[in-house]
């Protein structure tokens, strides 16, 4: 549709998410799609295993997105696709985009195995994960996703999560993956010109999104887009790409970080940690961002000082 | 595809391949809503802003202006928090 002079779109204008779906409201799977789909176009086939989405998108037989959908078992993400892959490449479709689409359950735990051999074969395939760190369909069970210090139904206040979240861009970039990246609601531009950089390469390309998730973090839904962007400019979810296993580039530098207690004192799951539990992640967080800068190249070192 | 709700009232009517055949627009998500978010046309600047973070993809753009489509407004009110001219005020639903 042409648009006169005075507005101008960032993100392209054809909507293939439909009103009408079953997500909680402010959402961020919702926009991740949405986003996603903007940018793969009509020729795309989804392929979803047991994630918010096979909810999201509506009871048999309806549907909310305008591309055709495959519902499938929580472990096999990553190894349908190989099948709709091959299966487009005897017709003769290789120009049809074949999307993976989980969440960080299906992605981190489960599917880890099904991701890993399809990228060992290098299928192209795209991978997409949306991240809300933890089980957040089934009601808010923790996965190797969920930071440390969170709450969730299974890592209650008293036992909260000791473990810190599973790095997994790095293990897909440890595979040698031609295309990896992280991205985040907060910055869709950014997210979409990502996913036509994946849909362009021929092999295995890899997406990790950042999405809020108001009822699981316990978070004000008119929040969400607020914290999606505070992930990133606290370096709590650094923004960046691997090409190749090798060639890092960091997308968004935060020069200034800002202290991660701003973060995370917006969200209910983190209320309960002291002090010096919040002065602990802030150190992580900075320690792997500055490694992060280090493997781009970049001759930069951020600090945050820890208030007293 | 069909936009009313499907029911199918007998098995042999359920198509044998399980595939949608309707969409989820019959879902009026409106109802959801306990804040109801209304645009100041005078101050807005048409930026989409709101547009663009809307996770219910009810805001659409009819000549050049964002129109909230109320069937679907969830009032989640992450417009109201995102406009940069903060013209998107939130008004208590009326019962």
């Amino acid at each position: 549709m042409e648009r006169g002079k005075t507005m101008k779109l960032s993100i392209p204008e054809e909507e293939l998410v439909g009103s009408g779906h079953l997500a909680c409201q402010g959402c961020g799977a919702t926009l991740c799609m949405r986003y996603a789909l903007k940018a793969l176009g009509q020729n795309t086939i989804l392929d979803i295993p047991a994630c918010c989405w096979s909810v999201i998108d509506g009871p048999f037989p309806h549907t909310s997105v305008k591309v055709p959908l495959f519902h499938t078992a929580f472990e096999t993400a990553a190894c349908v696709a190989s099948g709709i892959r091959a299966g487009l490449d005897v017709l003769g479709r290789g120009e049809t985009n074949v999307v993976a689409w989980a969440g960080d359950g299906g992605t981190f735990d489960i599917g880890i195995q099904a991701l890993s051999g399809a990228t060992e074969r290098n299928d192209n395939i795209i991978y997409i994960c949306y991240d809300n760190e933890a089980y957040m369909n089934t009601g808010i069970q923790r996965s190797s996703a969920t930071p440390y210090g969170a709450w969730t139904t299974t890592t209650p206040v008293k036992h909260f999560k000791k473990m810190p979240k599973k790095d997994l861009v790095r293990i897909m970039a440890a595979h040698r993956i031609p295309y990896t990246a992280t991205a985040s609601v907060g910055y869709p531009e950014d997210f979409i010109a990502k996913v036509k950089k994946a849909k362009e390469i021929q092999g295995t390309t890899f997406l990790h999104i950042f999405s809020p998730c108001p009822p699981g973090w316990k978070s004000q839904p008119e929040k969400s887009i607020q914290l999606a962007r505070l992930a990133v400019s606290t370096c709590y979810f650094p923004v960046y790409e691997i090409e190749n296993g090798e060639k890092y580039t960091v997308n968004k530098v935060i020069k200034k970080p800002r202290p991660v207690k701003e973060f995370l004192e917006q969200q209910g799951r983190f209320r309960h940690l002291t002090e010096e539990q919040v002065n602990g992640i802030q150190k992580n967080v900075i320690v792997s961002y500055n490694e992060l800068l280090k493997k781009a190249g970049l001759d930069l070192e951020v600090h945050v000082e820890i208030k007293k | 595809m069909a936009k009313g709700k499907i029911i199918y009232k007998r098995a042999k009517d359920i198509p044998l391949n399980a595939m949608s055949v309707g969409s989820m627009l019959f879902n009026k998500t409106g109802a959801w809503r306990n804040v109801k978010p209304i645009i100041d046309y005078d101050n807005c600047i048409k930026c989409m802003i709101c547009w663009k973070f809307c996770p219910d993809i009810c805001i659409v753009i009819e000549d050049e202006n964002p129109v909230i489509d109320y069937d679907y407004c969830k009032g989640c009110a992450v417009c109201v928090v995102e406009c940069p001219k903060k013209c998107i005020s939130l008004v208590e639903e009326g019962r």
